[in-house]
This record gives structure tokens, C-alpha cells and sequence, in this order.
């Protein structure tokens, strides 16, 4: 449908963040007072036209709510026709909101965390520039565009994670996800390639039209290219390993960029082309075991790590992985891989602010061997923490129970095999979150000697408090009151299936798994003493304090043999390439040595040479007049 | 008398100029060999305009002569330089112009 009434301004919705950034980045000094006042602006009046939107689509039938909007014609080579124009359906509604309404809480957020900066005008251009590349992403009602707003977010990304540049640790860490990200854009460049091949367009609707029409296996190769670009961008196994040194960029931008938006941009990706993960199951079947892996991944690299943000960290992995095996499990799977996306990026803003707020009380200490009870101090941080670890661990009736649980339903719809992992997995999150809440807030004060503690001011814990309302009542609301099964299901597609066991004993199961871990972690962690210097550890613990060997294997795998190849070329180019030059030069310079010797300067020499050439030019002449 | 006969003489003149040029160790003796060697030309164009009929060969003869002219000009004007410097004729003892 064409975009008329409010939806002709989508084009607003990245035009102001984009304005925003270039005001403040081009701007300068000038706009250092105001600045962040306008970049917090731009993305709340964007928040407000997409709830002004929500309710505008709401008023539309379900078959009625694709809006399009073509801004102008971008390429037009040959065939190869893409223009720059916007699509917002349900499933795009649902991020805009997201994007919009946490981005707007966070850059309330950032407005206390980041006051003391110097460079804070710096960092809300970054991160209206994120915003508008994020919605770009979103919206695009093609595949080039999108890996325009795809590269847009790894651009922020870097230069959010790298804001702090003069720490050698930050410059490294946005270095490393660039480069992680890059491998996965490789994914989707080639998965461009080859769907404009195949299909002749890379537009949303002639590629998931005419997707019947390709064969199986060129859906697989797309299908897998589409997930390598996946992984690059969620931080899935095999490209998981930026995700932690991402920990280095300021407490929000965790909170944004790698717990609810840009990690969730590979979710949406596989979402947005289920019509072609349907048709590929081998394509799906990786989804799900890659979604698999890096679930249990995250969360036992969460079990171990003592710096709190990359505790976190491992969680996003692995709630991503959850997401990750919900999308590949196909039309039953779509529509909670959407939700727990939503609750999820509600809650772990909220669990990532919580940090924040902790780490200001603790002079930007992030060792939770340091911290502890903390909870008569900062009040609001430890009842909004409380509130989303609830929410992430499962437990009724906040928002994350219905997610997860919904999930937990749909993989054993599928196989009992990934259900029972999904199951497993939420009793290792059960343990981790409680770790993290009982090292933080409970038990004794191990602080240093300088630090006193101290509630946020309220320009931090008013967000916190509103995602804490978002993290106990989303699930509920969208479920119930918002139907987000129906919601989506023009898009997605939805089924369901019946499971062997009934729903409430699955429920119960789940719920017991975790509190279990739960439990195991408070004993752990509340009642037995925290050292304060980590203990050496068992080879699990000291494994997944080393990210699992992650950095290890890459180095050897992937960067070794790079030095070793740039060695080669280096020396390649000496020895052969500059020896051939030089060898010429040297050729042409023994020639001329050996005929500079005709310059006797003896008169009588040159006298003889000119004799002896005008000899030849004689015979010449006669041998060419006698023949 | 058989023109081809002054050609015969031309060559002979002009071997002995040539071989005077590469032998003779005295600037001003080389000079003369250059001299007659041009006279030597000069006599060819004079025999080969009688053998044509036509009078080109002596137009040639003119220009020939003046170059020689301004060439023993020029040329004896140098050795009488090199000669005040050097106080020596010799042809081989100039001999910095090398590599």
C-alpha cells in the first residue's frame, strides 16, 4: 500500500536521527552546550511518530498493513533496478518501536552517564547516527539498502566502541568488531550477488515472490550466506568473539548497540527472508545448531566472567542464540524469536543500565569480585536489576517467562532435542543472572578503599525504572492484549504444532530447571564468602573464562596465518618483484658501462669509426643497387 | 680523354687523403689530408658533370669549395688555441673528452 496520512513521514523517521548526527558531528564546538539536547530530541520526537504510526496501523485491517514510500530512484543499471524506498510493515513496526522507544531511553540515560565527558557531543552524533542507520536497516524495502543501513550500524558500532580512543583496550576492541563484522557482510554482499542473479531484482517482494522458482540448492547457498551474515552481525559462533571486547564503549552503547538493537539486526534478517529459509531446510537446520551452540556458549562464558558488562555480554549471546534457534525453526519458531527479541531488548537495556548505574556508584569499577551488597545503597539500581533478572531468567509473570517459554514450546514442537537444550540453557541462565545479582548486591562489602557508593541521579534510574515496568509487563501485553502471534503472521507466518508433554507440565519443568540453577548460584554466591581474587578454578571455569578459547582459535586460525601471508607477499615483493626492477636497472646500467668505453677521446678513433661507418654504407648502397 | 680515368684519379686522391687522416700523427698534416680528400670529391663532381653533359656537377664543386673554406677556417683556428695552451700539434694529446 502507498504511504499516505502519517506514513508518508517514514522518511522522517531517518532523516531526523541523520540530521541530528550531522548537525552535531559537522557542527563542532559551537554546538557542544546544546547538542546533546538535540541528539536526546531527535530520537524522542521519532518515538512519538512511531507510536502515532503503531496506532495508525492499528486502525488498518491485517492484510492492509504494508505501507511503502518511494523516496527516488537510486540505481538504475540495465536490469538492475533498486530504489531508495521505505516499507514498514508489522514486523518492521515492531523494531521501529523498539529501536525508537529504548534508543530514546537511553539517550535520556546517557544525558547523566556521560555528563562528565568532555567529548559528549561526540557521542550523541554516534548515536543518532546509529539510530538513522538502525531504522534505514529496518525499513529498507531491499536488500542493498539494507546492507547500506547493515553497514551503517557497523560503522556506529566502531566508533562507539572506540569513543574512549586514547585506551589502547577500546581502540583494539572497535577494531576487532569491525573486522568480525566485515566477515559476515561478506555473507550478505554474496547473498546480494547471487539472489540478483537468480531472481534479476533484490527488492523484499520480487525475491520472496519468486522464491518458489529457484531451485533448493541456490535457496541453501543464500540461506547460509544469509546466516554467515547473521552470525557476523549477532555475534553467533563462529564470529562471537567481539561481542565481549565490545564491553570496552561506554555503558549505553552496550546497552543499545549490542544488547537491543544492532545484535538483534541478524534476527531480523533471518525473519525478514523466512520465505526463503522455508523452502531451504538444510539452510534452517544451520540456523538452529548454530543458534544452539552459541546459546550454550554465551552462557558459560556468563558463568565465569567476573567484569560485570561481559557477564552481560555472554547472556546477549546467548538469549541471541535463543532467538537464533526460534527464527530457524521455521513458521512456528518466527513469531517468538520476534518476541523474545522485543522483551529481551527491553530487559537487557534495562540489566546493562542497571550496570551502569552500579559502575557510577563504583567509580567505573566493573569487577563484581569488588562490589557487594550494594542493595541498602542503590535501591532503584538493585530493584530494577532485580526486576530484569527475573524477567531474563523466565520466571512468571514477567515479560521474559512468556518468551522464553514460548520459545521452549516451539523447539520441542520441532525436535525434543533442541527443546531440551533450550531447556538446559535456561537453567545455566538461571545460575549466571543469580550470580551476578548475589556478587553485586548481596553478601559483604568487598569494596576498595576510595569508593562510596552511592544511588544514580534520576536522569539514570527513571529510565531504568521505565524499562523495569517494560521488562514485568511487555510479555504479557504483547501477548495478550497486542496478539503478537496474529500480529506477525502476515508476515512470518505461524503454526503450531502439538508437543507429547502438556504445556503447563513443560511450563512447570522449565521453571523448575531454572530455579534450580537458581539456587545453586545463591549457595554459591550469597551464602558461601566471594574472594576477592578470583580462585584459580576448575577447567571448565577457567575455560569459560577464556571466552571458550574463542580469541585462541581465531588467532591461530585466522590471524597467524594472515601475518604469515602478509609476510610472504612482503618478502615476495622484495626478493622478486623490486629484484626484477632492480635487475633490469642493473642489466641497462652494466650495458651502458661496458659501451661508454667507445669514448676513448682519441681523435684518431673517432676519425676511424667514421671511416669504417661510411665503408658500410657504401657496401649497403652496393649490395642493394647489384641486387 | 676517358673521363672514367679523372674518377680512378678522384679515388686514388681521396684513399691517400683517408689513409693521411688516420696515420699522420701532426694536426696541420691532417688538415692537408682533409684538404685533399675534399679536392678529390671536388674532382669527381667536375669528371661526372663532363660524363652528364650538364654543368650540376660544377655547381656542387662551388659549394664544396667554400665549405672547405670556412671548415679550414674554423679548424686551423682551434689547433692555433690548442697550440698556444698545449705547445703541441700532436692529435692524440687532446684526449679529456672521454669516459
Amino acid at each position: 500500500m502507498p504511504a499516505t496520512g502519517v506514513f508518508s513521514l517514514l522518511w522522517l523517521l531517518i532523516a531526523l536521527p541523520l540530521a541530528g548526527a550531522a548537525i552535531l558531528l559537522l557542527g563542532g564546538r559551537r554546538t557542544n552546550k546544546w547538542g546533546p539536547y538535540l541528539g536526546v530530541l531527535t530520537v524522542v520526537v521519532d518515538a512519538i511518530l512511531a507510536i502515532w504510526m503503531l496506532l495508525a496501523m492499528m486502525g488498518e485491517g491485517a492484510e492492509e498493513r504494508t505501507f511503502n514510500d518511494n523516496v527516488y530512484s537510486w540505481v538504475f543499471a540495465g536490469s538492475f533496478k533498486v530504489d531508495m524506498a521505505f516499507q514498514l510493515d508489522q514486523l518492521s513496526m515492531v523494531f521501529v518501536l523498539l529501536i525508537t522507544i529504548v534508543g530514546s531511553l537511553i539517550h535520556i540515560y546517557s544525558l547523566g552517564y556521560m555528563s562528565h565527558d568532555p567529548d559528549r557531543r561526540k557521542f550523541f552524533g554516534f548515536l543518532n547516527l546509529f539510530v538513522a542507520a538502525m531504522l534505514l536497516l529496518v525499513l529498507a524495502n531491499n536488500y542493498l539498502l539494507m546492507y547500506v543501513g547493515w553497514e551503517g550500524v557497523g560503522l556506529a558500532s566502531y566508533l562507539l566502541i572506540g569513543f574512549w580512543q586514547w585506551k589502547p583496550a577500546a581502540a583494539a576492541a572497535a577494531k576487532k568488531a569491525f573486522i568480525i563484522n566485515r566477515v559476515g557482510d561478506v555473507g550478505l554482499s554474496l547473498a546480494i550477488m547471487v539472489m540478483f542473479v537468480t531472481f534479476g531484482s533484490v527488492s523484499f517482494d520480487e525475491v520472496f515472490g519468486s522464491a518458489g522458482q529457484a531451485s533448493e540448492g541456490t535457496l541453501t547457498a543464500i540461506g547460509l550466506l544469509l546466516l554467515l551474515a547473521a552470525c557476523g552481525k549477532s555475534a553467533q559462533f563462529p564470529l562471537q568473539a567481539w561481542l565481549l571486547d565490545a564491553m570496552e564503549g561506554p555503558t549505553p552503547v552496550s546497552a543499545l548497540i549490542h544488547a537491543a538493537t544492532m545484535v538483534t539486526a541478524g534476527v531480523y534478517l533471518i525473519t525478514r527472508s523466512n520465505a526463503i529459509f522455508d523452502l531451504a531446510s538444510w539452510a534452517a537446520t544451520a540456523v538452529v545448531v548454530i543458534g544452539v551452540i552459541t546459546m550454550f556458549m554465551g552462557a558459560i562464558i556468563g558463568c565465569a566472567k567476573d567484569d560485570i558488562k561481559k557477564s552481560l555480554a555472554g547472556s546477549t549471546m546467548s538469549q541471541i542464540g535463543y532467538m537464533v534457534v526460534a527464527a530457524g525453526l521455521g513458521p512456528v519458531g518466527y513469531v517468538f524469536a520476534i518476541f523474545h527479541l522485543l522483551t529481551h531488548g527491553v530487559f537487557k537495556a534495562g540489566l546493562f543500565l542497571g550496570a551502569g548505574s552500579v559502575m557510577h556508584g563504583m567509580k567505573d569499577n566493573v569487577n563484581m569480585r569488588r562490589y557487594g551488597a550494594l542493595r541498602g545503597l542503590m535501591v532503584i539500581t538493585y530493584g530494577t536489576f532485580v526486576i530484569c533478572t527475573l524477567s531474563i531468567m523466565g520466571i512468571p509473570p514477567f515479560s521474559g517467562f512468556w518468551s522464553k517459554d514460548s520459545i521452549v514450546h516451539a523447539a520441542f514442537e520441532s525436535n525434543t532435542l533442541v527443546g531440551v537444550c533450550t531447556v538446559l540453557a535456561a537453567g545455566i541462565t538461571g545460575f549466571y543472572m543469580t550470580r551476578m545479582v548475589a556478587m553485586t548486591f548481596f553478601g559483604k562489602a568487598r569494596w576498595e578503599d576510595d569508593v562510596h557508593p552511592h544511588e544514580s541521579p534520576k536522569v539514570m534510574t527513571i529510565p531504568l525504572v521505565i524499562l523495569a515496568i517494560g521488562a514485568t509487563f511487555l510479555g504479557m501485553a504483547l501477548l495478550f492484549w497486542g496478539n503478537i502471534e496474529t500480529w506477525l503472521e502476515p508476515v512470518v507466518g505461524y503454526e503450531e504444532h502439538e508437543i507429547a508433554i502438556p504445556e503447563l507440565l513443560l511450563m512447570a519443568i522449565t521453571l523448575v530447571v531454572v530455579l534450580a540453577g537458581a539456587a545453586f548460584a545463591w549457595i554459591q554466591y550469597a551464602r558461601r564468602e566471594v574472594p576477592v581474587l578470583e580462585p584459580h578454578g576448575n577447567l571448565l571455569t577457567r575455560a569459560a573464562r577464556s571466552e571458550l578459547y574463542g580469541n585462541e582459535i581465531n588467532d591461530s586460525l585466522v590471524v597467524q596465518p594472515s601475518f604469515w601471508l602478509s609476510r610472504f607477499l612482503v618478502w615476495f615483493d622484495n626478493a622478486w618483484v623490486d629484484g626484477f626492477v632492480n635487475s633490469s636497472a642493473a642489466v641497462v646500467g652494466g650495458f651502458s658501462g661496458q659501451l661508454r668505453k667507445v669514448q676513448t677521446g682519441f681523435i684518431r678513433s673517432y676519425a676511424l669509426s667514421m671511416v669504417g661507418g661510411a665503408v658500410l654504407v657504401v657496401l649497403a648502397l652496393a649490395l642493394v643497387r647489384l641486387s | 680523354m676517358n673521363p672514367s680515368n679523372y674518377i680512378i684519379l678522384s679515388a686514388l686522391l681521396f684513399s691517400i687523403g683517408t689513409v693521411g687522416v688516420l696515420v699522420r700523427r701532426n694536426a696541420i698534416v691532417v688538415f692537408m689530408s682533409v684538404e685533399l680528400m675534399l679536392n678529390a670529391s671536388n674532382l669527381a663532381f667536375v669528371a661526372f658533370a663532363r660524363m652528364h653533359g650538364n654543368l650540376d656537377g660544377q655547381m656542387v664543386a662551388f659549394f664544396v669549395m667554400v665549405v672547405a673554406a670556412a671548415e679550414v677556417v674554423v679548424g686551423l683556428a682551434i689547433i692555433v688555441t690548442i697550440f698556444r695552451s698545449r705547445r703541441s700539434a700532436s692529435i692524440d694529446e687532446p684526449n679529456l673528452l672521454k669516459y
